[in-house]
């Protein structure tokens, strides 16, 4: 059964005060209440007394937020100098002498601290740092009267997730700085003065209706609890917690998970997570509750086709007709007629077993990872020209870059926290280039400024990184030095041959990008003229029939300017899921054993032949849409599916609807009957990240760990789900903890051969490659070479997309995600995220929406030469006029019954960047969201059918 | 819509074919391609294809599943 669960006692997170220096500048020897200390040169007399075990009163100081100085209660004595300075803004200094207690001290800080309880709730209900500090004290009340200005003020209870009384306030500042420099969005104001001074969301709005993104970062640096979470108030404080990995994108936040009564209570961004460093966002800081949400099915159920009703079974039950049907299946249409979907978002231990059961229990390569629809290209268009396939740096190196480029990704939106690092870094002052079709947030925010928007034309992006690269070849702006040493000289000269040619000018391309070339010119100058630069790319790179060869181009620019292997540069994929660079590495890949090593290659198959004691299959198998493809052709009949929903996120709807329906058997495991499962025949109940043990991989190849915090509620983590399937059919497994699956991944692949759980439980996480050679992980990739050795420059000429708007269908669709849905939203929209964001619009330029008489609201129709659909209009001018850009995370919304089967050239990933499409005022929904709800009526009551019985 | 599976790789194969065209060794560089990432049985489907003709295959495309039947 299910591995135990460990949680600590709880204890708040330290708190030293100010933060650590930027940069290290040495040790310093001083004093402290007549104890030599050491301390970091640069930190704060508050912060070296607290590492050295004091800690010193206050308010309106906290260490993830540079020091104020406003609040007094830090007041220290130190010889030679007048007065009381405040600890907090006072540097260290090499033989200084400080005395943190004095009765000229003490006398000191009660009064400060009687002030404020003068205007403050005699009790609090959760974690006060003032009502402590009085405690500590022995303060009990006030000698000062009146001054209760904040009593009677009402309370803003708009978020759903945490509420701001006024009462509580001490106006420290903390939230107000919070905003700023950790969020980076300023929607938190003071307004008023003195003792009247209030804070205050935006213009005097509510936090629902501010510009407030409800990160909580305010909430978690507010010392009262005039800024508390919901669950504290209704259920008190935490009792225990546990350190693990927020389960939502690519960042990879660590959270504690707190708990009261063995219960969840609330998700605090961990201090010491090197992906976030104490940050989150609105969905894993707040939006969980999907984990206990009522629609997570709990009982395994079978059924011989998706016309009849569910039969809730036991595991037994279940797990032993899915093995048998799919034996039965293999025996009758051949050993290649079956294979499995591994998920990004599951533990790399679980997707390890899935594609281990598939290669060596079903004997075929027929397994695929929902990769496949997001950045399969940058794993081959990485591999290619670097020669691994994963971003090159640390989310941290970002803070040393001098000019950012941005191509086809959302940071604010689909990768929050990272964008609060990037945000931070342009207010510093680098310089930044946004390159997308759509005029994201980063083109305009509080305190951030793009210096160049290069607003092209989806399905231009190779066209565009060409013509970057011929500026910057043919105007001698290339880092010659840098080529010659670590990159193949062959290939760099005929690549060299190839862009120098005019039709890859800016001039030349400025009609099919939609780029200006005097400003792709300058982007390109300040791009290559930058110390260090920095390119960050999503899935407005690889989603496109030239992803791969967009991933290649960018390579190839940053060779081409020597932005490789230091900290500062590089090129940095954003990673959609929680795992999806794990999955990848785990050889989830039809093609690739774990560790990216072709199935093709006879040592590497040995090596894994030896081990799981099979003869494994020499040829890549199927992937997704190929799998599709031949479902419907009646060659492939059944399917194992882990927490993914192919139906809803897989493109052009009608045909994996239809794939779908071919199959004998399709096997689904997940937490929710999502839109794939109600075209299934075994429903295994999945455990959400809360409920097992594992890791996550993330974006910058950082591996963290996932910890237990509650039981499944299904019984079962999902690698032993697997397990229990795998030993049904015939091939045993018999792990009795992911920390066994991980050493087994460690012993065949080499760049986690140093990987172990007591590892991550001493380092916090680990970036691979870890080995001998980089025994606590590789920040920086290609430091001293490239992994293949020399960089490789791909030709990436330029070819169109067949996708072009005509007559028929003048509209270019684009699709992408917002901040507080994710995904396909099965998890998101089961929590009070939805009060943002209910339902998917067409956003629409105001000339194409009045040339077809839409004003904002309207019912359109979108109709592209797959399908159609209908969703509300909203006029806006972040998209260009000839785009329309719409979101996925509604089934109904039928995005992908749009999208065609177009797809990358290498990789198959599909084009969901560019679907033609018309946009009609229509007054009901499409066919086919009729006949969708139609068919989810019925599933709903075939299961409700199982749950009655 | 989707069309035939065998319609898809022919149009897989050329998208591969046309994105390779620039490099002089495009047909070797092809049959590579196909040989490292299509499942043995679109390679079976896409040389018969071939054999009968090869019809809606650009020359590039042609030339490099010759070749994959050939090895
Ligand atoms: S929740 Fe985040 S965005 Fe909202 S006010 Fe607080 S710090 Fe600012
Ligand atoms: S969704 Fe991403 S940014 Fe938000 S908390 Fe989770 S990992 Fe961090
Ligand atoms: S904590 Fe130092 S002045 Fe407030």
């Amino acid at each position: 059964m299910s591995s135990v669960i460990k949680l600590r006692p709880y204890r708040p997170q330290r708190d030293l005060g100010t933060p650590a220096p930027a940069v290290d500048q040495g040790t310093v020897r001083l004093t402290v209440d007549g104890r030599e200390v050491e301390a970091a040169g640069g930190s704060s007399v508050m912060r070296a007394t607290a590492l050295a075990g004091v800690d010193i009163p206050k308010l309106c100081a906290t260490d993830s937020l540079d020091a104020f100085g406003s609040c007094r209660v830090c007041l220290v004595e130190i010889e030679g100098r007048k007065g009381t300075p405040a600890s907090c803004t006072t540097p260290v200094e090499a033989g200084m002498v400080v005395r943190t207690r004095s009765d000229r001290l003490e006398r000191l800080r009660r009064n400060v601290i009687e002030l404020y309880l003068s205007d403050h709730p005699a009790d609090c209900a959760g974690e006060c740092e003032l009502h402590d500090m009085a405690a500590d004290m022995g303060v009990t009340q006030s000698r000062f009267a009146g001054g209760r200005d904040h009593q009677a003020a009402a309370v803003d209870d708009s978020n759903p997730y945490f509420r701001f009384d006024p009462a509580a306030c001490i106006v420290c500042y903390r939230c107000v700085r919070a905003c700023e420099e950790t969020q980076g969005t300023f929607a938190l104001t003071v307004d008023g003065r003195g003792f009247d001074s209030a804070i205050a969301a935006s213009q005097l709005e509510s936090f629902m209706d501010s510009e407030c993104v409800s990160c909580g970062a305010c909430v978690d640096a507010c010392p009262t609890t005039a800024l508390e979470e919901q669950s504290v108030l209704a259920q008190g404080m935490p009792d225990a917690y546990q350190v693990t990995t927020c389960a939502y994108c690519g960042v990879g936040c660590g959270f504690r998970a707190e708990t009261r009564d063995g219960e969840v209570l609330r998700m605090m961004p961990w201090k010491d997570g090197q992906a976030n460093e104490g940050h989150a966002c609105v969905k894993g800081r707040f939006a969980w509750g999907y984990a206990t949400h009522e629609d997570r099915i709990t009982r395994p159920m079978i059924r011989e086709s998706i016309d009849q009703p569910w039969k809730e079974v036991d595991w037994d039950e279940a797990i032993g007709y899915a093995a048998r049907r799919l034996r039965e299946i293999q025996a009758a249409h051949g050993p290649d007629s079956i294979g499995g979907i591994t998920s990004s978002r599951c533990t790399n231990e679980e997707t390890y077993l899935v594609q281990k059961l598939v290669r060596a229990g079903f004997g075929n390569n027929n397994v695929d990872t929902c990769a496949r629809v997001c950045h399969s290209p940058t794993g081959y268009g990485l591999k290619t020209t670097l020669g691994e396939s994963a971003g090159t740096q640390a989310f941290r190196s970002v803070a040393s870059a001098d000019v950012i480029m941005v191509i086809g990704a959302n940071p604010t939106d689909a990768h929050p926290v990272f964008a609060s690092r990037l945000k931070r870094r342009l207010r510093e002052g680098a310089k930044l280039i946004v390159v997308d079709p759509r005029t994201i947030d980063l083109v305009s925010g509080p305190h951030v400024k793009a210096d160049h928007h290069l607003q092209l034309k989806p399905g231009a992006n190779v066209a565009f990184a060409n013509a970057m690269a011929h500026v910057i070849a043919t105007e001698g702006l290339a880092d010659m030095a840098f080529i010659r040493e670590r990159c193949e000289t062959a290939s760099f000269d005929d690549w060299l041959a190839f862009i120098g040619r005019d039709d890859n000018s800016p001039e030349a391309t400025a009609a099919v990008t939609g780029i200006p070339a005097p400003q792709l010119r300058a982007a390109a100058r300040l791009y290559a003229g930058a110390g260090n630069a920095a390119i960050y790319y999503g899935l407005g790179v690889s989603e496109h029939t030239q992803g791969s060869t967009m991933v290649m181009a960018i390579a190839n620019l940053a060779m081409l300017t020597g932005n490789l292997g230091r900290e500062g540069v590089g090129v940095n994929p954003l990673r959609g899921q929680n795992n999806v660079q794990g999955s990848c590495d785990m050889g989830s890949f039809p093609h690739e054993l774990p560790g990216y090593r072709h199935v093709g290659d006879p040592a590497v198959r040995e090596l894994f032949e030896a081990a799981w004691g099979v003869t494994l299959q020499s040829e890549p198998g199927l992937r997704i849409p190929n799998m599709f493809d031949a479902a419907v052709a009646g060659r492939f009949r059944a399917l194992y599916c882990q927490g993914e929903d192919v139906a809803q996120s897989d493109p052009n709807t009608n045909h994996v609807d239809a794939a779908l329906r071919a199959l004998d058997l399709l096997i689904v495991q997940d937490l929710f009957l999502n839109e794939t499962a109600r075209y299934a025949h075994v429903f295994l109940p999945g455990s959400s990240f809360l409920e097992k043990n594992g890791t996550f991989t993330n974006a910058e190849r950082r591996i963290s760990p996932v910890r237990k915090v509650i039981e499944p509620l299904a019984g079962y983590e999902d690698w032993e789900v697997t397990q229990l399937l795998a030993n049904a059919m015939g091939f045993p497994m018999n792990y009795g903890h992911p920390s066994e699956i991980m050493d087994e991944i460690a012993r065949l692949t080499p760049t986690f051969e140093g990987v172990t759980y007591d590892k991550l439980d001493r380092l916090g996480s680990i970036q691979w490659p870890c080995n001998a050679a980089a025994p606590d992980g590789t920040p920086t990739m290609h430091a001293e070479a490239m992994v293949r050795g020399k960089g490789y420059f791909a030709i990436t000429a330029f070819v169109p997309t067949d996708e072009r708007s005509t007559r028929r269908y003048p509209l270019l669709l684009t699709t992408g995600r917002i901040l507080t849905q994710y995904n396909v939203g099965a998890q998101t929209r089961r929590t009070r995220n939805s009060r943002w964001h209910a339902e998917d619009v067409l956003e629409i330029h105001p000339l194409d929406a009045e040339f077809r008489g839409i004003t904002d609201g309207d019912w359109v129709g979108v109709e592209s030469r797959a399908g159609d659909t209908v969703l509300h209009a909203r006029v806006s001018e972040r998209v260009q006029p000839g785009v329309v850009y719409t979101t996925f995370h509604f089934p109904l919304t039928g995005a992908n019954v749009v999208t065609t089967e177009n797809s990358d050239w290498a990789t198959n990933c599909p084009e969901y960047k560019v679907t033609a499409v018309q946009v009609t005022r229509v007054t009901q929904p499409s066919e086919w969201q009729r006949r969708y709800r139609q068919f989810t009526d019925r599933q709903e009551n075939l299961l409700e059918a199982a749950r009655r019985e | 819509m989707a069309g035939s599976e065998l319609d898809r790789l022919v149009d897989m194969a050329n998208d591969i074919a046309l994105n390779l065209e620039a490099y002089p060794d495009a047909p070797a560089r092809v049959s590579d391609h196909l040989r490292r990432f299509w499942a043995p049985s679109m390679r079976e489907l896409i040389t018969a294809h071939v054999r009968a003709g090869g019809q809606g295959l650009s020359d590039t495309a042609l030339a490099a599943v010759k070749a994959l039947d050939e090895r």
